[in-house]
């Protein structure tokens, strides 16, 4: 009933002010798709030395929004999906558009979004996380259960790994959020699985767990035994509300630097076993075919990449003079140490700021200030992390990998900055 | 357990009453948090649903390409085609050998995918689309059968069942590498080249001229 109405208001295309407060209030939620409203030029009636009506008037009242919503000006600020892509939408993906965030945390309602049998909804009554296979007691535990487990609170990204998977044979989405935005950063509330583990026992056997989700996909990997004592964590809390449905509400599992596939939503079922168990999603899907046919299999980790937000095709250069260069980096083998930034095409590199915190296996945050003439700009980042590796170029990778591993595509990207200002998405050759 | 020393009584008797003061419920065994159920043997049957690729947990069924012609015709093939082929943008099934070393590789079930307990592990699992878990295993059993038979991997009449998934022979059983050689690419060790580098800069594509990527409406 309520997205209705609200669809009702943004469908108008011409609404003053006034109207548009009363509509939103009036529904108590105010997302309007308003890139119309940001497009216009300042109002001088609410300019110096005039006083502007929200001076004057009261605003909304403390009970008009029991859960806030972004300001109505940032309604462009959204999941977008690329419908080509897939044939449904339940099984899709949309992105995050990194090129309207700043710092490292993505809000709970902007993380990227796949799913492979749509979202499932889940009472958390009816949450159980069954423990089967080659432990000492096979055990069911409800969500009450792990929130009485020690608890862990870690800052990690997710990323897909098939972002930029759309770019391996040239450019083709003129968007940092198509080309970058299948990875998002939270800070995850949860129980690590070595703590759980100490609860059902392990048999000496076990080496792989099949991790399996509850959805109608019944999402299924295999992860070696390693990684789960590692760091793995079972969580229901995202940046400190609990998770989002489409994120695996009421748990899902966090495997910390390794593809966003595996990171099991709405998991139920952790089987220990002694072999992989190669499911669906791990050889017909997310395994990296080459130039001679064969293809790379478990190949888990997400290596270091980054990307310059702003500017990007969706942020061009409006004024000369001063700019802040700002970007994202990351790395699954740890912390990042170093980004550069070159604004001709990979010729010459300015090592560019980092922010902190700098965390393993977490966004990172780089700025570069710089002076815009006018002139035409090839700007790049290359990410380097900590084991020393460095940022790939497309060509790099091309060479090894050819173009069809659709997976694991980490290169440098280029933004091409035109004198008007306009940024597109190119390839160099 | 051993026999305890004295001091090893102590420590027994300690951590035991410890285990009492923070539990404060039954008494654990080896458990250290004593949280959650022990699961029983007919709750773990219901949901352990995996098939392994050497067979392990394919449920006790059968069934041919034979017989599988018609569920394939009801259930499967409004998406993937009266032939495997796929339609619009669902995936085709069958198909596609000797394409995978090409420039369009067609990665279809039969083409690609290692084993066939995949096929039937995943199907049953997920398939139909929107009606998981609908299917009888000997119907997955059936549509599999059918699947193979689509891909010339067995004859219309040979039964697949719980006793021989875990050894039909997929075309491409030894087309995977293992383990994963990344990173792949280390040319600087961390050093990379910071001016004057040798580099083309010659726009070769814009994903402007592709013109694919959606507009806000």
């Amino acid at each position: 009933m309520k997205k209705n109405k609200k669809n009702e208001v943004a469908k108008s295309k011409k609404f003053n002010r006034r109207d548009l407060i009363i509509g939103a209030s009036s529904i108590g939620a105010i997302s309007l798709a308003s890139k119309n409203v940001l497009s216009e030029e300042a109002n001088p009636e609410n300019l110096p030395p005039n006083l502007p009506e929200w001076t004057q008037y009261l605003g909304d009242g403390v009970d008009i929004n029991p859960y806030g919503m972004p300001s109505e000006f940032e309604g462009h600020v959204i999941r977008r999906n690329v419908e080509w892509l897939t044939a449904s939408a339940e099984s899709s993906v949309n992105f995050t558009p990194l090129q309207d965030l700043e710092g490292i945390v993505t809000p709970n309602g902007l993380c990227f979004e796949r799913h492979h049998g749509g979202v499932a909804v889940i009472n958390p009554q009816d949450f159980r996380l069954m423990i089967n296979g080659l432990v000492d007691r096979e055990m069911i535990f409800t969500l009450d259960d792990l929130k009485r487990f020690p608890q862990t609170n870690k800052f990690y990204f997710l990323e897909c790994a098939a972002n930029g998977g759309m770019e391996w044979r040239g450019s083709q989405l003129n968007g940092c959020q198509y080309t970058f935005g299948m990875v998002h950063n939270v800070q995850y509330t949860g129980v690590k699985l070595s703590d759980l583990i100490l609860e059902t026992g392990l048999k000496e056997k076990a080496k792989w767990v099949l991790a399996e989700g509850s959805d109608s996909s019944g999402m299924t990997r295999s992860i070696p035994i390693e990684k789960i004592l590692d760091d793995c964590i079972i969580a229901w809390a995202m940046n400190g509300e609990a998770l989002r449905p489409e994120q695996g509400y009421p748990a899902r599992l966090v495997v910390p630097g390794w593809e966003g596939n595996m990171w099991v939503k709405w998991i139920r079922r952790l089987e220990f076993g002694d072999k992989p168990y190669l499911t669906r999603e791990e050889t017909s899907k997310y395994t990296d075919l080459l130039t001679n046919g064969k293809a790379r299999m478990f190949t888990w980790v997400m290596d270091a990449k980054s990307v310059i937000t702003s500017p990007s095709p969706e942020k061009p250069i409006l004024s000369k003079g001063l700019h802040q260069l700002r970007g994202l980096a990351w790395s699954g083998r740890g912390k990042i140490k170093r980004v550069d930034v070159s604004i001709d095409g990979g010729k010459n590199w300015k090592t560019a700021q980092l922010h902190s915190p700098v965390l393993s296996k977490s966004l990172t945050r780089f700025t570069l200030p710089f002076e815009w003439n006018g002139e035409e700009l090839l700007l790049q980042s290359r990410a380097i992390d900590e084991t020393n590796y460095v940022q790939p170029t497309i060509d790099e990778l091309q060479k090894i990998r050819g173009v069809n591993s659709i997976y694991h595509n980490n290169s440098i990207a280029t933004w091409l900055v035109s004198k008007n200002g306009k940024v597109d998405n190119v390839r160099l050759g | 357990m051993e026999r305890l020393t004295m001091s090893g009584l102590v420590k027994f008797i300690l951590s035991f009453s410890l285990i009492i003061f923070f539990a404060n419920t039954t008494i654990a065994s080896d458990r250290k948090f004593n949280l959650g159920q022990i699961a029983t043997i007919e709750e773990v049957a219901g949901w352990d649903i995996d098939v392994r690729p050497d067979g392990l947990g394919a449920p006790i069924g059968s069934g041919t390409a034979f017989s599988g012609e018609e569920i394939y015709a009801e259930v499967c093939a409004a998406c993937h085609g009266d032939f495997g082929e796929g339609a619009d943008r669902w995936p085709p099934l069958a198909g596609g050998e000797g394409t995978l070393a090409s420039h369009d590789p067609e990665k279809t079930s039969t083409s690609y995918w290692p084993y066939a307990s995949t096929i039937f592990d995943y199907i049953y699992r997920a398939m139909p689309y929107g009606e998981a878990q609908s299917l009888s295993y000997d119907e997955t059993y059936e549509i599999v059968a059918y699947i193979l038979y689509m891909g010339d991997i067995i004859e219309e009449d040979f039964v697949l069942s719980d006793k021989n998934i875990g050894q039909i022979e997929m075309p491409n059983r030894d087309g995977f590498i293992l383990p994963d050689p990344r990173p792949d690419i280390m040319n600087t060790h961390g050093d990379p080249c910071m001016s004057n580098c040798k580099v083309s800069t010659k726009i070769i594509g814009k994903a402007r001229d592709i013109d694919v990527t959606p507009e806000d409406e």
